[in-house]
């Protein structure tokens, strides 16, 4: 299982907009919630009230601050997940086989009653997009909400990542980048969705919507319609009642 | 990465372990008897007690027979089923030794092939890391069988080969600590690349995920100072090779003299490891503006 | 070898049940489906039909359930044992809580009802607890509003009749440009980030001023980063280029504002008034005849332009004063730190998209005139702005100023502009004036708070002295209409205006981050006289939690938590509505408590019924309402009118109707919550669409329609610049008139905030965000969002970092006229370079809210509050002036001016205050979600 599959039937991921996400950090604890109620061992908080709290999240916003060569510096909000990378180093790094990547739709996951909690996945991810639990001893992961997305107890608008459904500005973007067709295919083509760190070769499925240009020239000041200081009020009056 | 203790006392201790039961494979010394007794107890100690204490840092180490079933891929599984594998085939040897009989020398020749396996498979784990660009790279397997040679020759009381490995290994060391301080910048990630945000300028953090800490901050960020480091380096250099080779060269060649120089490569040893891993840097970190 | 995987149950069992109600980790009031596994919460999402948040959630509301469950959660009524401060109770009985409460508050109703000051914080149910006050006879009621975003509030309602948040929203699927001005994440939380991701999805532009760049302000198009309490200058220049350039929507001006009013030019106590006919209506000058006319008569064209017998409109005056060369870019550039040519642009910008990028919607109707419209042209601009203006002691003339920018460019109710949400829009007269007339044992004789139009309404006792403890609608802020709940404690501490003897607080942290100087307001709750007896001898406070607050109560009346009780977001308070909706919500008890806690308002019943409070007592002597559910059910404000609008009489009346007994059923079916949409034809232009008032009438919002204008020159502000001239029988004291005189102008003005008078010394402005993951100091309870938020470096600017030779993990002291603080820094290049910054009520006090004592709230945590007074330094006329807006009275927090030096790396944030005794048990150390169910 830990070998990779040699191709996946779809590959479903996320599209996550840069320039719209507001770093509320509403898909963090929406995603806590869901993955500690469902899928695997529940998500725990070490020392939850103390000094030193620490506790296991599935997804987690940066934020950065981007200076460019003129202009003020840019802040940008930047969550982050399981990229579910095609060519997953954490799969084939596992001595266990507890990570695989799934055949008909490309997620990678961890199966965890065969995980030794190891580490060496985590290791092996450039993205930190693993945390192993502190109290179940296994490797916890982003499963793409894998319990939601084909979930028939669920109403059919809400088979999307728990992440995707409550992001309160729409940064976020479900469906199959495997297809070019698909409303995520179309945005990444659209915006110039871009992957993390590509030089490591991992080909991630999700992508990153750069941010649009900020901070644009300032407009042409508009013309005055008459002289005010040789004119006074009157003659700019009768200009401005004019058009009336 | 964090230097964590365990995997510090297993990956020392198993390649000084297995290292030597290369050399008693080889059959560069036959003891018999309780000498042999003593020495395999001594080379299957190390190498055990190595092994043990890998599982110390696993989640769930009950499952750990799991972690052979993926050899295909996995050099963690590797390097469980060539230690498994050198631990059984060089155990008729040992037996044999132990009651004096003759172990036939294809048997322990299979046993040191399959113990430097181990070791490499061992150090392939890191290498093959290209998260952590220090790790991965020929000089890591190198390294750890540098290491693994070098303990072996000193147990296995080699002591004219001992000092050339020593002098190998200090090269190597030299070379790695020089060399490696450059590998993450050459390997090209950047807070740029990880963010994708090259494009606009140059990346800062502004404010972590989180205020506190993480598995992955704990697991893969590790901050060492500079002046530590140094010091560091010369020790490890020292006692794990020049010091030994001079008690090798000035000592007559006998249990003392090996002893000595096991004493002295350890903590050489330890030190070499520990910066082994307190200095790698993981291009998580990146994320979150560590570098 | 072919690829095995395991098997996945991708359709496990979800939930039990799905319950819906409303969330309250803030005050946004979106719709959740509460899931419920083996009868306990599960998992909360947003509900999808819910108006508000349409099915998203934040980050607060999707983990209510670490609110629910926090160890920090009171868990029965407590008497204080120990010494104020110290957290030492005892836990009681309700019975005997109550007995107590009752046996403090009857003899002081009997003799003076005053004596009770009853004041609420976060709280939703306003009306219920006015109404409460209103009973008991106490002049000495008001909400929080005052030291949050009255400003904001009032100087929208006096301008135009709506403001922003709860009044009103941008017109999100039209607008083509939306300027935000000082907004970090306001009450809307989630409706503007839905807006602002819809807007920009479609490609169009938001701009953002702010001196920060972070959040909303971070994914804005632009940046322009004002230095704080300059924006009212910024506005103003933007009016005077858009003046200058004729780019002003002369037809909406002259149609549906006061701008061709004419302003009485005649010395004497009418100066500056609006000229009226004898029926009392403003007057305009036809175009046609050029002969006044009443501005609402049918068919009038009023002239903007027009001079009559020397009485000149509105439009002139306007004209004139913005048109100076005082609001001249270059002229304003330096001290609003934004570049000439930006302002330019930025008015440029708002000019092209205003007129050149206008839209029309075709949709006819029919205004107050009687004049029937083919279409609804809009100018798809649209701004919206909170406590950046707000809290500044310019704050109001801010928020008029922005105001009259956005009706000068014909946005205001409007395609693509800016759209009120009923119950507004509502004219400033129509709203109820301030009442404080005490009787003991009686009530008081109308509601406590309004929106005075004049001196005459002022909250004054015979002698001229604020007859409310707060001094609320006194001459030193004449229109404070939320009250000042900053001024209680200092102000009853001082026996100034007079003494009170019971404070009764609700859900307000006011011992720690919702007051400023918190240190001495410790001091002043724990404070005693000559005789031994605490200063302010009682106070009784409703808490969820073990807050700051708890420990400096002498009862303390534990409430529930929001998916215990019974809540109501009533129309006659502070509803859930959109523009295109009314609508209302409930929340109800989705799990009962697992504690000795009651709801507060039920518990509010239960003494008023032992006071024998009118409306609270039936017939027979008896309670009238079982609890507050049964309230919100039965209570009718008028007849037929009640808390909920939806499903009245047999269950189809809206708006008006009987009490149905079913109604909170009806609404549980319904999804919590209830919406009635606002015709199409009335859907924009709504001040004076017939349809839309007709509407309104329908649904109780008024008795009858009430279109009016809206006010770009404000007469109740030009009243009491005529009381400080000297008119009127009621006026002002000697050392009040000037400030009157200038604060009180009737066209917007631009001072310099009252903090700048320290700017010598201290030139740096220091500011406060709130975290969106946060909600004030509550927030911290939860243990997965204090994983977010830990902690609070204060940012601080690249200029200052590079002056003082900053590094990364160092701290600094921060000294403010008032205090100075200890604190760790960062470094924020996106930053206003004279401003400094740190999020809000993150700093927690040692032994509150059932954290270790060495949790990083309280190590590394820090308040901005030690910095700020609620009086501004003394100025060496021997009085000491609120650090407030002298118009409304709101709490100037962000006009704060400190300096700052480098401090050697801590462990502790200074000032540290002792540990106080946890009233709850400790924590449990880990939380392993399994293990607890
Ligand atoms: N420096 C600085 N200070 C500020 C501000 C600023 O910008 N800067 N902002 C100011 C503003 S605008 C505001 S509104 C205030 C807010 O300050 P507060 O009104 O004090 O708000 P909270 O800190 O949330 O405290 C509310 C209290 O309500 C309690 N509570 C929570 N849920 C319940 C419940 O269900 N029932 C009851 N009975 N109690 C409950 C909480 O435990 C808490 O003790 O802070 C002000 N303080
Ligand atoms: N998540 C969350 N949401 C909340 C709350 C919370 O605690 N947490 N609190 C609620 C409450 S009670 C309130 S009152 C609202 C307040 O909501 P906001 O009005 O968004 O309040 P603040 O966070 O105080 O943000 C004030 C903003 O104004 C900016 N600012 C300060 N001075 C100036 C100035 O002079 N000019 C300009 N242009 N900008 C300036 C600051 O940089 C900051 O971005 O939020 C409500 N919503
Ligand atoms: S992001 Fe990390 S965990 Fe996810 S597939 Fe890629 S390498 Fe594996
Ligand atoms: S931690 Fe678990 S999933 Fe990760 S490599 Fe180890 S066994 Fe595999
Ligand atoms: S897809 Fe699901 S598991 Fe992954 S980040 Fe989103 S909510 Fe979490
Ligand atoms: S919920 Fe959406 S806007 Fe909020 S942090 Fe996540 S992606 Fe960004
Ligand atoms: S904005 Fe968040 S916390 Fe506030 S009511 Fe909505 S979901 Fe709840
Ligand atoms: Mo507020």
């Amino acid at each position: 299982m830990t070998e990779l599959p040699v191709s996946t039937k779809k590959k479903l991921g996320l599209v996550i907009d840069l320039d719209i996400c507001v770093g509320c950090h509403a898909c963090v604890t929406s995603c806590k919630g869901w993955n500690t109620e469902n899928y695997g061992a529940p998500l725990s908080d070490m020392d939850a009230y103390g000094a030193d709290p620490s506790g296991t999240f599935l997804n987690r916003v940066h934020s950065f601050e981007v200076q460019p060569a003129t202009g003020p510096a840019q802040t940008i909000h930047f969550p982050k997940s399981c990229l579910h990378c095609e060519d997953a180093p954490c799969v084939t790094v596992c001595p266990t086989g507890a990570s695989y990547k799934r055949q008909e739709d490309g997620i990678v996951l961890v199966n965890e009653s065969a995980c030794i909690g190891c580490g060496l996945c985590a290791w092996a991810c450039p993205y930190g997009a693993r945390e192993l639990d502190q109290a179940a001893g296994v490797m916890k992961k982003c499963t793409l909400c894998i319990d939601r997305i084909y979930n028939e107890n669920l109403p059919e608008v809400d088979r999307v990542p728990a992440c995707v459904r409550t992001c309160p500005a729409g940064a976020r973007h479900f469906g199959d980048l495997g297809d070019p067709d698909s409303a995520v295919s179309q945005l990444v083509a659209d915006r110039g969705g871009m992957d993390l760190m590509p030089e490591l070769g991992t080909k991630p499925v999700n992508k990153y919507l750069p941010p649009r240009p900020k901070d644009r020239a300032p407009a042409a000041p508009l013309t005055p319609i008459a002289d005010v200081q040789a004119t006074g009020i009157a003659g700019w009056l009768d200009r401005m009642l004019e058009k009336f | 990465m964090h230097p964590a203790p365990s995997v510090i006392v297993f990956t020392v201790l198993s390649g000084l372990g297995f290292g030597f039961l290369a050399f008693l494979g080889a059959g560069v010394l036959a003891p018999v008897g309780v000498d042999a007794f003593l020495v395999f107890a001594v080379a299957y100690g190390f190498a055990v007690v190595g092994l043990v204490a890998s599982t110390f840092h696993l989640g769930n180490p009950q499952r750990a027979w799991r972690a052979f079933t993926q050899w295909r891929t996995s050099w963690l599984s590797r390097e469980g089923w060539a230690s498994v594998a050198t631990l059984l085939v060089m155990a008729p040897v040992a037996l044999m030794a132990i009651f004096g009989a003759t172990p036939a020398a294809i048997i322990g020749l299979v046993g040191a092939v399959l113990a430097l396996l181990t070791v490499f498979c061992t150090s392939m784990i890191y290498a093959q890391l290209k998260t952590v660009p220090r790790w991965n790279h020929w000089m890591t397997p190198a390294l750890f069988m540098a290491f693994a040679l070098t303990g072996g020759a000193m147990l296995a009381g080699q002591a004219r080969l001992a000092v050339v490995l020593c002098l190998i290994l200090a090269l190597l060391l030299i070379a790695n600590f020089a060399q490696g301080d450059g590998r993450f910048a050459a390997r090209g990630s950047t807070m740029e690349t990880a963010t994708g945000l090259g494009r606009i300028g140059k990346v800062r953090l502004f404010e972590p995920p989180h205020t506190g800490t993480n598995y992955l901050m704990r697991e893969m960020i590790h901050q060492v100072g500079r002046k530590h480091v140094q010091k560091l380096r010369v020790i490890a250099v020292l006692f794990a090779a020049v010091l030994p080779a001079l008690v090798l060269l000035v000592l007559p060649t006998g249990v003392p003299a090996s002893v000595l120089a096991v004493a002295l490569h350890l903590p050489g040893a330890f030190a070499a490891r520990w910066l082994f891993f307190a200095e790698a840097e993981h291009v998580v970190g990146l994320y979150y503006g560590a570098r | 070898m072919s690829y095995r995987q395991p098997v996945v149950e991708t359709s496990p069992h979800v939930s039990d049940e799905v319950r819906k109600t409303t969330c309250y980790m803030c005050a946004c009031r979106c719709g959740i489906n509460v899931h419920m596994k083996n009868g306990k919460v599960a998992y909360i999402e947003g509900n999808r039909d819910h108006p508000v948040n349409k099915g998203v959630l934040c980050a607060k509301g999707s983990s209510g359930i670490m609110q629910v469950t926090a160890p920090s959660r009171l868990r029965a009524p407590l008497k204080r044992v120990g010494p104020r401060g110290s957290g030492e109770f005892q836990e009681i009985s309700w019975e005997e809580a109550l007995q107590t409460a009752a046996s403090w508050l009857k003899p002081l109703r009997a003799t003076a009802p005053e004596k009770l000051a009853f004041f609420t914080g976060r709280d939703q149910s306003q009306s219920f607890t006015s109404w409460w006050a209103q009973a008991f006879g106490t002049p000495n009621y008001a909400a929080h509003g005052g030291f949050c975003s009255v400003n904001m509030a009032a100087g929208g309602i006096y301008t135009m009749g709506g403001a922003f948040w709860e009044f009103g929203q941008p017109d999100w699927d039209h607008t083509k440009l939306f300027i935000l001005f000082g907004v970090a994440e306001d009450h809307d939380s989630n409706p503007i980030k839905m807006g602002i991701g819809k807007i920009k999805s479609r490609g169009a532009k938001v701009i953002g001023i702010n001196p920060i760049r972070s959040g909303y302000n971070a994914v804005a198009d632009d940046w322009y980063g004002v230095t704080p309490g300059a924006d009212g200058l910024l506005i103003l220049s933007v009016i005077h280029e858009l003046l200058k350039a004729g780019k002003v929507d002369t037809q909406y001006l002259a149609q549906w504002t006061n701008a061709p009013c004419l302003v009485n030019a005649e010395e004497g106590p009418e100066k500056g008034l609006l000229l009226r006919d004898s029926d009392g209506k403003l007057l305009v000058i036809d175009r046609a005849t050029g002969q006044p006319a009443p501005f609402d008569r049918k068919g009038v064209r009023p002239d903007l332009g027009a001079t009559w017998n020397g009485h000149r409109t509105v439009f002139l005056h306007l004209a004139e004063k913005y048109l100076s060369a005082d609001y001249a870019p270059e002229a304003v550039a330096a001290r609003v730190g934004i570049t000439a040519a930006r302002i330019r642009g930025l008015a440029a910008e708002i000019a092209r998209v205003a007129f050149d990028e206008a839209i029309e919607l075709s949709q006819p109707w029919t205004d107050f005139r009687g004049e029937r419209h083919e279409t609804m042209p809009g100018r798809p601009v649209s701004f919206h702005a909170m406590r950046g203006i707000s809290a500044h002691s310019n704050g109001f003339q801010t928020a008029r100023a922005l105001h009259v920018l956005q009706i000068l460019i014909g946005s205001v109710e409007t395609p693509g502009g800016f759209r009120f949400k009923p119950p507004y829009p509502k004219p400033f007269d129509a709203h109820p004036k301030p009442h404080c007339k005490v009787t003991p044992g009686a009530p008081l004789d109308g509601p406590h708070l309004g929106y005075p139009t004049g001196p005459e309404h002022l909250a004054l006792k015979a002698d001229g002295s604020p007859a409310r403890i707060d001094k609320a609608f006194s001459w030193e802020n004449p229109l404070s209409a939320h009250g000042l709940m900053h001024m209680v404690i200092s102000n009853a501490h001082a026996g100034d205006p007079y003494r009170i003897d019971t404070l009764l607080l609700y859900m307000a942290n006011m011992a720690w981050n919702s007051s400023m100087n918190t240190r001495q307001v410790i001091e002043m709750l724990t404070d005693t006289g000559p005789d031994g007896e605490y200063v302010i001898p009682r106070i009784i406070y409703s808490d969820a939690y073990s807050s700051e607050m708890v420990a400096y109560a002498d009862l303390i009346l534990p409430d529930t938590t929001y998916l215990e009780r019974h809540d109501c977001i009533s129309l006659l308070d502070r509803p859930i509505c959109e523009a295109d909706a009314a609508a209302d919500a409930i929340r109800w008890p989705v799990i009962e408590p697992d504690r000795d806690v009651r709801g507060f308002q039920s518990v509010l019943l239960d003494l008023g019924a032992r006071l024998g409070l009118p409306g609270m007592v039936a017939e027979d002597g008896q309670p009238k309402y079982k609890n507050y559910g049964d309230y919100i059910v039965r209570h009718e404000r008028r007849p037929g009118v009640g808390p909920l609008a939806g499903f009245r009489g047999n269950g189809d009346s809206v708006g008006r109707g009987a009490p149905n007994p079913d109604q909170m059923k009806r609404y549980i079916d319904n999804g919590g919550f209830f919406m009635a949409h606002v015709p199409h034809e009335a859907a924009y232009y709504k001040p004076w669409n017939a349809g839309y008032q007709d509407w309104a009438v329908g649904m109780a919002f008024y008795d009858k329609p009430a279109p009016y204008l809206f006010s770009i020159w404000s007469e109740p502000m030009r009243r009491f610049q005529l009381a400080a001239a000297g008119y009127g029988s009621r006026q002002p004291p000697e050392h009040l008139r000037a400030r009157l005189k200038m604060a009180m102008d009737p066209l917007p003005v631009w001072y310099s905030p009252f903090g700048d008078a320290e700017a010598e010394d201290y030139p740096i402005h220091a500011l406060t965000q709130r975290p969106m993951a946060m909600y004030h100091s509550w927030g911290t309870q939860n243990a997965w969002l204090r994983q977010i938020h830990g902690r609070n470096p204060l940012y601080l600017p690249g200029s200052i970092w590079k002056e003082h030779g900053f590094k990364d993990g160092d701290w600094a002291r921060v000294t403010s006229p008032h205090g100075s603080i200890t604190v760790p820094v960062a470094l924020h290049a996106g930053l206003n370079e004279n401003t400094i910054w740190t999020w809000n009520a993150i700093g927690k006090r040692k032994g509150a809210w059932a954290l270790e004592p060495d949790a990083p709230e309280a190590t590394r945590g820090f308040l901005l509050n030690h910095l700020i007074h609620e009086l501004l330094p003394p100025k060496g006329d021997g009085l000491r002036w609120a650090n407030s807006d002298p118009v409304t009275g709101q709490a100037a927090w962000f006009d704060l001016r400190v300096k700052i030096e480098r401090a050697e790396p801590q462990d502790q944030t200074l000032p540290d205050f002792p540990e106080i005794k946890s009233p709850v048990p400790k924590a449990p150390k880990n939380r392993l979600w399994g293990a607890e169910k």
